[in-house]
C-alpha cells in the first residue's frame, strides 16, 4: 500500500523524525488558514506541494483538467516567500492534471497540495530502507547524491552508494549509525543531529510494517538541522491487519476503478492496456498465461487471479470484470483445478456468459481435477465456446480467434 | 530417491483442526503420507480422523516421533507456528500459510538461518515425492513417480509443468513449491543444491518468475556444479513494473528483477529456457532422450570391447593378463577394462 507524503510525514512525527514542516490542503477555501498557521509558526517561506502517489512531480508538468493540451504549469512543487504567489500556484495545481514520469502519460489528478516551510539547507543527502530479498534483511541506504533518482546514482556511481544491513534480533546499532554519519561527510552539529534522526527513521519503519522508506532529499539545513524535505512511504499489505491507522490513509483516487471493484470480491486483478482477458488460478499461472497470450500474437489486457477458491461467484464477478473493459476482444480462461472443480468453474462460465451476452469469443481451457465432465457440460451448453485440451492448445486457439477479429 | 519428502517421513500437521489443516490432512492421508501427529493450542488429547492431537509440537516430537511438519495456520500466527516447530526439533518444515507479514518472516529466517533445519515456503503449494508421500495442498493424481525433480515459485503453474512431465512420462521424483513471498525458507538454490545430490532425480525444472534475483543466484551455482539437464521458465514477461503481480514476491522494482533478465541468466548457465510455458515438459523429454543417446553411445563402445574379448573365449581365459599388458602401451583407453578384469579375477 502507498501513502502520500503529507501522511508520510504525520506517521514519522509520531516517532519523533523531524519533518519539513507544512498543513495538507483539499481546497482553496483552506489555503488562507494554512498560510497564516504556517505564519503564527515563525514560517515565511513556502512550498507548494502536489500530491498523488507518483514520484518526479518536482519535474512533473500540470495540465488543464479541461483540455489536456493546455500546459498550466511546469513543476508541481513550486516554492516561494509571497503567500499571493503561493496562491497563485496553489490555484493552477489543484484539480489540475500532473504528468510526471512515473504517473504514466495520462497524468493523475490533484486532488491534494502540501502547503509546507521553505527550507535553507546546505546539504542534500539520500536515505532509503528497504528489504535486501538477497541476504533477508532490511538494509539503510544513504548517498550524498541527494535530490536525485536513486536508481541512477546506483547505475552510474554505485560507489556513492553506502549500505548499511539490520540485524532483525538486535535492530539498528549506534556504530552503524555513526558509520552512515561518517560516510555522509557529517560533522558537528549536523553529525550529533543525524544520530537520532536515523534512529528513530527506522523504528518508524519497522514499527509501520513499512516495505519502503525513502527520504530523498535529507536536508542539512543553514543552522544544521537534520531534516526530512521529502518522504515516500510503502507498507507491506500482509501486515496491514495491525494498522488500522495507516489503512486510514489509504486513497482510492489514485487506484484504477475496476481494481478496487475486484478486490471487493477477493479477485486480485490488474489492468492492463492489451485486447485479450484472462481469468486464471494462482498467480504464477496468471502471468504465464498473460506470457503465452503475447506469444500467440495478442496482448494481455489484465492480470487476474481468481485464486484457489474459485467457484461460481467468483468466475462470474471475474467475467463482469473483464467485460467491463472496452479494449477486450477475446478472452481466455486458464484453470487448472486441484482442489477447485472444474466443472463447477465450467457450470460458472455457462451461467455467467447467459446472463451477461458476451460478444468476444471465449477460449476456455479447464484441466486438473473434473475437467472431462466440465468439457461435457461446456460442449453440451448451447453457448459457443473454443475448448482448448491443452495450454499450447489454448494458445493457438486465442491465435485463431485475434485472426477472425 | 527423492527428497526432503521421503518413506521416512513422520507428519505433524500444525493447525490440524482449522478448515485448511482439516481438509488437506483428510487428503494427505488419502495419498498415503504417514499423518502421524496433529497440533492445534488447546484441543491436545483429541483425534481427528484417527490423528492424536497435541497443545504442543514438542509433544508431538515426544510421542510420535513426528520429524517433518506442515503448518495451516492462519498468517499471523504462523511465524510463530514455524519456530515452535523449530524449537521442537523438527527437520522439516514446510509452511503453506499465504500472507505472513514480511517483518515476521524476517526474524524466523534469521533466527533458523545456519541451524540444521530445512523450511519451504511460506506461501507455497507444499512438497510432494509422488508414490511416496505428499506434504501440503497439491491435487496428488496429476503425478507420477519419475526421475524429474521440480523447483517453482508458483502453485497452479507447477501443477501445469507436473502434468506435463507426467503427459510425456518422465514422471517427478520430487516437486518442491518454495513459495512466491520475498522472504522464503529455501531458495532455488538450496532446492537444486539437493537434487543435484538425489541419485532418483535425472533432470530439473525450474520455474521462476519476475522479482528479486533468487533466479540468478541459482543460475550461478548451476553453471559450476550441475551437470543434469536443466530446464526454466520464467513467468511474468509481459507483467508491468512495480506492480505486485498476485505473489507478494513477484514485482520488478527500481528496474530490476525483469523477466528477461532472469532469463538471460539461466540461459547464460547452460539452462534450457523456454519461451512458452506450454513448452516445459517437451523440452525436458528432449534433454533427457538426448542425454541417454549420448551414454548409449558410450554404452555401445564399452559393449564392442566386450564382444571382441568374448569372440575368444578360451584363450581370453588365461593370458588375458599378458595380452593386456601388451595392448596397454597400444590404447590407453582399454587400460581400465584389463585392470577391472584383473581385480574380478583376483576375487574369483
Amino acid at each position: 500500500m502507498k501513502i502520500h507524503e503529507f501522511q508520510a510525514k504525520e506517521t514519522l512525527k509520531k516517532f519523533g523524525v523531524p519533518v519539513q514542516d507544512g498543513i495538507a490542503i483539499k481546497s482553496m477555501l483552506e489555503f488562507d488558514d494554512a498560510i497564516s498557521k504556517l505564519q503564527q509558526r515563525g514560517i515565511n517561506q513556502f512550498v507548494v506541494k502536489s500530491q498523488i502517489h507518483a514520484g518526479g512531480r518536482g519535474k512533473g508538468k500540470v495540465y488543464d483538467f479541461r483540455n489536456r493540451e493546455n500546459l498550466v504549469l511546469e513543476g508541481g512543487v513550486k516554492f516561494t516567500t509571497s503567500p499571493e504567489k503561493a496562491a497563485e500556484y496553489a490555484e493552477k495545481i489543484l484539480g489540475n492534471i500532473l504528468v510526471t514520469h512515473q504517473s504514466g502519460p495520462e497524468g493523475k489528478v490533484v486532488k491534494t497540495l502540501f502547503i509546507a516551510e521553505g527550507l535553507d539547507y546546505k546539504k542534500e543527502l539520500y536515505l532509503g530502507i528497504l528489504l535486501d530479498r538477497t541476504v533477508s534483511k532490511n538494509v539503510i541506504m544513504a548517498s550524498t547524491e541527494g535530490g536525485v533518482e536513486i536508481e541512477k546514482v546506483a547505475a552510474e556511481t554505485p560507489e556513492k552508494i553506502i549500505k548499511e544491513w539490520i540485524d532483525p534480533a538486535i535492530g539498528l546499532q549506534a556504530y552503524q549509525a555513526r558509520k552512515l554519519a561518517f560516510a555522509l561527510g557529517l560533522e558537528g552539529n549536523a553529525f550529533k543531529n543525524f544520530i537520532p534522526f536515523i534512529k528513530s527513521l527506522y523504528k518508524a519503519y519497522e514499527s509501520t510494517d513499512a516495505s519502503l522508506l525513502e527520504i530523498n532529499p535529507l536536508v542539512i539545513t543553514n543552522d544544521d538541522r537534520v531534516v526530512a524535505l521529502d518522504a515516500k512511504m510503502n507498507f507491506d499489505d500482509n501486515a496491514m491487519y495491525r494498522h488500522p491507522d495507516i489503512l486510514e490513509y489509504r486513497d482510492l483516487d489514485e487506484e484504477d476503478p475496476l481494481e478496487i471493484e475486484a478486490s471487493k470480491f477477493n479477485l486480485n486483478y490488474i489492468k492492463l492496456d492489451g485486447n485479450v482477458g484472462c481469468m486464471v488460478n494462482g498467480a504464477g499461472l496468471a502471468m504465464a498465461t498473460m506470457d503465452i497470450i503475447k506469444l500467440a500474437g495478442g496482448e494481455p489486457a489484465n492480470f487476474l487471479d481468481v485464486g484457489g477458491g474459485a467457484n461460481k461467484e467468483t468466475v462470474a464477478n471475474g467475467f463482469k470484470i473483464i467485460l467491463s473493459d472496452p479494449n477486450v476482444e477475446a478472452i481466455l480462461i486458464n484453470i487448472f483445478g486441484g482442489i477447485v472443480r472444474c466443472d463447477r468453474v465450467a457450470q460458472g462460465v455457462i451461467d455467467a456468459a447467459k446472463e451477461m451476452e458476451v460478444k468476444v469469443p471465449i477460449v476456455v481451457r479447464l484441466e486438473g481435477t473434473n475437467a472431462e465432465e466440465a468439457a461435457e457440460l461446456l460442449d453440451q451448453s448451447d453457448l459457443h465456446f473454443e475448448v482448448a485440451k491443452s495450454f499450447q492448445d489454448a494458445a493457438d486457439k486465442v491465435t485463431a480467434v485475434l485472426r477472425v477479429n | 530417491m527423492a527428497i526432503i519428502i521421503d518413506k521416512n517421513t513422520r507428519l505433524v500437521v500444525q493447525g490440524i483442526t482449522g478448515g485448511e489443516g482439516s481438509f488437506h490432512t483428510t487428503q494427505m492421508l488419502e495419498y498415503g503420507t504417514k499423518v502421524v501427529a496433529g497440533v492445534t493450542p488447546g484441543k491436545g488429547g483429541t483425534e481427528f480422523q484417527g490423528v492424536p492431537v497435541f497443545n504442543t509440537v514438542e509433544d508431538a516430537v515426544k510421542i510420535q516421533k513426528a520429524n517433518t511438519s506442515v503448518i495451516f495456520v492462519p498468517p499471523a500466527f504462523a511465524a510463530d507456528a514455524i519456530l515452535e516447530a523449530a524449537n521442537a526439533g523438527i527437520k522439516n518444515i514446510i509452511c503453506i500459510t499465504e500472507g505472513i507479514p514480511t517483518n515476521d518472516m524476517l526474524k524466523v529466517y534469521n533466527d533458523i538461518k545456519g541451524k540444521d533445519i530445512v523450511l519451504v515456503g511460506p506461501n507455497c503449494p507444499g512438497v510432494i515425492s509422488p508414490g511416496i508421500a505428499k506434504v501440503g495442498i497439491m491435487p496428488g493424481f496429476i503425478h507420477k513417480k519419475g526421475k524429474i525433480g521440480v523447483v517453482s515459485r508458483s502453485g497452479t503453474l507447477t501443477y501445469e509443468a507436473v502434468k506435463q512431465l507426467t503427459d510425456v512420462n518422465l514422471g517427478q521424483s520430487t516437486c518442491v513449491g518454495i513459495g512466491g513471498d520475498p522472504i522464503i525458507g529455501s531458495r532455488f538454490i538450496d532446492i537444486i543444491k539437493m537434487f543435484n545430490n538425489d541419485p532418483g532425480t535425472e533432470g530439473i525444472i525450474m520455474i521462476g518468475e519476475i522479482g528479486g534475483n533468487a533466479e540468478e543466484e541459482a543460475a550461478e551455482f548451476i553453471k559450476k556444479n550441475v551437470k543434469k539437464p536443466v530446464v526454466g521458465f520464467i513467468a511474468g514477461r509481459t507483467a508491468p513494473p512495480g506492480r505486485r503481480m498476485g505473489h507478494a514476491g513477484a514485482i520488478i522494482s527500481g528496474g530490476k528483477g525483469t523477466a528477461a533478465e532472469k532469463m538471460e541468466a539461466l540461459r547464460n548457465a547452460g539452462i534450457s529456457v523456454v519461451e512458452s510455458p506450454a513448452e516445459i515438459g517437451i523440452t525436458m523429454l528432449k534433454a533427457i532422450e538426448k542425454l541417454k543417446a549420448k551414454k548409449a553411445v558410450v554404452k555401445k563402445t564399452t559393449v564392442r570391447k566386450k564382444v571382441t574379448r568374448v569372440t575368444n573365449p578360451v584363450k581370453v581365459k588365461k593370458t588375458v593378463t599378458q595380452k593386456s599388458i601388451e595392448k596397454k602401451k597400444e590404447d590407453k583407453s582399454k587400460k581400465h577394462h584389463k585392470k577391472s578384469d584383473k581385480k574380478k579375477n583376483k576375487k574369483k
